[in-house]
């Protein structure tokens, strides 16, 4: 049942929408669990060893989403608006690493040694954070800054255009072809620690573990530079309230610059993470993590920097054990997790844990 | 020479004729009150002050600087600070943090930890609250924690804008004694009240605005005595 038409009818039926989505929650949190109840006891489809495997994936995935999904809510908290071309900067992020490991290697810098493999990688950091950092900046200034006093409506537009002009143009400087992320040896993809689960093998990749490592450190970074410092009161101030910030004598402009700068750098790191764990890079692989990362911070409660850690980690987590729980293919993961999106818009659109960043004007 | 001069100011609010031509001036020093019914200008004349809103004509000078194009943060750090009606607070900030943006564009910390001591010598409830968010405050926290920002940013000129609006009476005696000591300690205040009784009590010189211009202009008690005001804005008699 619409909303606005319960609201518009007598008050009387007004529970009655709310009797009917209370009722489509019991189903379907009745039917999880009788799924996992399912496949935990009676169908026992997977081992141990095979949940380990799920969820150390799943935690994996969902730390870079979780990076990622920081980003958008940023922004969200500052401007109102979903940057949708934030997965896109993730991408040319992921490109940029991409190219640095290319020539590291070509100059034969990438395995000369320990100490050069672990200098390359951060290298490689260093100039996709800073590449995306560029792109995000430009994109504020060029896309969304002169629509700034504009409907709402209009820079989500010119989001998704820009998101589409970002695809294009990488199609078009770095080919559609897939490009294989050039890991150094010592973190070759698919090698890593073998932990032994009741009698059977369960590798847990280099690559995923430094992904998990990095993104701790972001997020630990981020949390202390919005809490902390003087810039990061700032932008809180700023997404309370513009024009007493203005009153402040804080340079709206300047923090609205930097908090994308902020968002351009996660994305930056978390597209070479991306690169260096999966391996695989081309134009258009930014736009379902971008998405994912969206839905996570949706789930976690846009606007609210906890949340989207949170929402980016059950995301991941969801999406990996999931199919198993539900018995569907694990090709169906993508509609998992955006039926996700769908269930937390109409039963919590404020998310797990609310707005809290900014809940003046959503 | 005037602290502070507004030389034939216009304002638009879109189409909206705002302020007609108004031309004022401040004194170093001085308790200045703008009153006037809603709708006069007055909140406009503030925000004009502090460039929320640009003038579309006129001049805007501070000892003796034309200051018309200067862009908020630029005007804070001359020394002009304004405490915007119905206070404004960072809802979700820390009381401390509320008083460290005042500060955001002063940069040495010692003189900012001296500032805020002297801030909760003036209100030491702000000190017992200190780590409490802005928005668990009441109505007059709320305000004492607007007018210890605005202080925390050492104002030259105080921009104020209703600081009485909806207290209690005896929070309103409270809040003007606080503005007299803080003129006392050389800040120079432009004020803007409903209450007209109160601010002709505490200022020097006022102006009377009516649909965006000057109407009457002169020493407080000179217009605590005349029948126009008297008969407007005091309640008859």
């Amino acid at each position: 049942m619409d909303r606005s038409e319960a609201q518009s009818r007598p008050k009387r039926y007004i529970d009655f929408g709310r009797w009917i989505r209370l009722g489509i929650g019991v189903i379907v949190v009745g039917f999880l669990l009788f799924r996992l109840w399912n496949v935990l006891w009676i169908e026992r489809a997977y081992g141990l060893d095979t949940w380990t495997r799920f969820a150390v994936s799943g935690i994996i995935l969902g730390s870079v989403y979780a990076v990622v999904a920081l980003g958008y809510t940023l922004v969200y908290g500052i401007l109102f608006m979903i940057n949708f071309a934030h997965g896109d900067v993730m991408m040319l992020g992921a490109f940029a690493g991409y190219f640095t490991l290319e020539a590291l290697k070509s100059i034969g810098f990438l395995n000369r040694s320990v100490g050069t493999s672990v200098l390359s990688v951060i290298i490689a950091f260093s100039v996709g954070m800073l590449f995306s950092m560029l792109i995000a900046v430009l994109l504020e200034r060029i896309a969304y800054r002169p629509l700034r006093t504009a409907p709402r409506l209009v820079p989500l537009i010119s989001a998704i255009g820009s998101s589409l002009f970002l695809q294009n143009m990488a199609q078009l400087a770095f080919g559609a072809e897939r490009h294989t992320y050039a890991n150094p040896d010592m973190i070759q993809r698919n090698s890593g620690w073998m932990v032994m689960i009741q009698g059977k093998e369960v590798l847990i990749t280099y690559t995923g573990v430094l992904t998990l490592v990095i993104s701790f450190l972001l997020m630990v970074g981020l949390f202390l530079l919005v809490q902390k410092t003087k810039m990061g009161k700032a932008m809180r101030a700023v997404a309370q309230d513009k024009e007493t910030a203005a009153l402040m004598g804080i340079d709206v402009d300047q923090v609205i610059s930097n908090t994308f700068a902020i968002s351009g750098l996660l994305a930056g790191a978390a597209g070479v993470m991306w690169g260096l764990h999966m391996g695989i890079l081309y134009h258009y692989v930014g736009f379902i993590p971008g998405m994912k990362a969206f839905t996570a911070a949706v789930l976690g409660g846009i606007g609210n920097i906890p949340g989207a850690m949170l929402g980016g980690l059950t995301l991941g987590i969801l999406e990996a054990v999931g199919p198993a729980i539900l018995g569907i293919p694990f090709q169906l993961k993508d509609v998992l997790a955006f039926s996700i999106l769908v269930l937390v818009l109409i039963f919590r659109p404020t998310g797990i844990l609310g707005e809290v960043l900014s809940k003046e004007r959503a | 020479m005037a602290m502070l001069e507004l030389e034939n100011v216009h304002t638009y609010y879109g189409n909206i004729h705002a302020l007609k031509g108004l031309s004022i001036s401040v004194d170093e020093g001085e308790i200045v009150t703008l009153i006037g019914g809603n709708g006069a200008g007055k909140s406009t004349t503030l925000r004009t002050i502090s460039a929320l809103q640009r003038p579309r004509i006129g001049k805007i000078v501070f000892e003796g600087e034309d200051v018309t194009t200067a862009p908020p943060p630029e005007i804070v750090r001359k020394g002009i600070v304004h405490v915007p009606e119905g206070r404004r607070i960072f809802g979700r900030l820390s009381v401390q943090e509320n008083l460290e943006m005042g500060a955001f564009t002063r940069e040495d910390k010692q003189e900012i930890i001296e500032s805020m001591e002297h801030v909760f010598q003036l209100f030491p409830r702000l000190e017992e609250r200190r780590k409490q968010t802005g928005g668990t405050l009441s109505g007059g926290e709320q305000q004492m924690l607007a007018v210890g920002r605005a202080l925390m940013a050492k104002p030259r000129l105080l921009l104020m804008d209703e600081p009485s609006m909806g207290l209690a009476p005896i929070l309103v005696e409270e809040i003007f004694n606080i503005i007299r000591e803080i003129n006392q300690q050389g800040v120079t205040i432009l004020l803007v009240e409903q209450n007209a009784h109160m601010a002709l009590s505490i200022a020097n010189r006022g102006y009377v605005l009516e649909t965006g211009q000057i109407q009457l202009a002169g020493l407080a008690t000179e217009l605590a005595a005349s029948s126009v005001v008297r008969e407007a804005y005091l309640g008859g008699g």
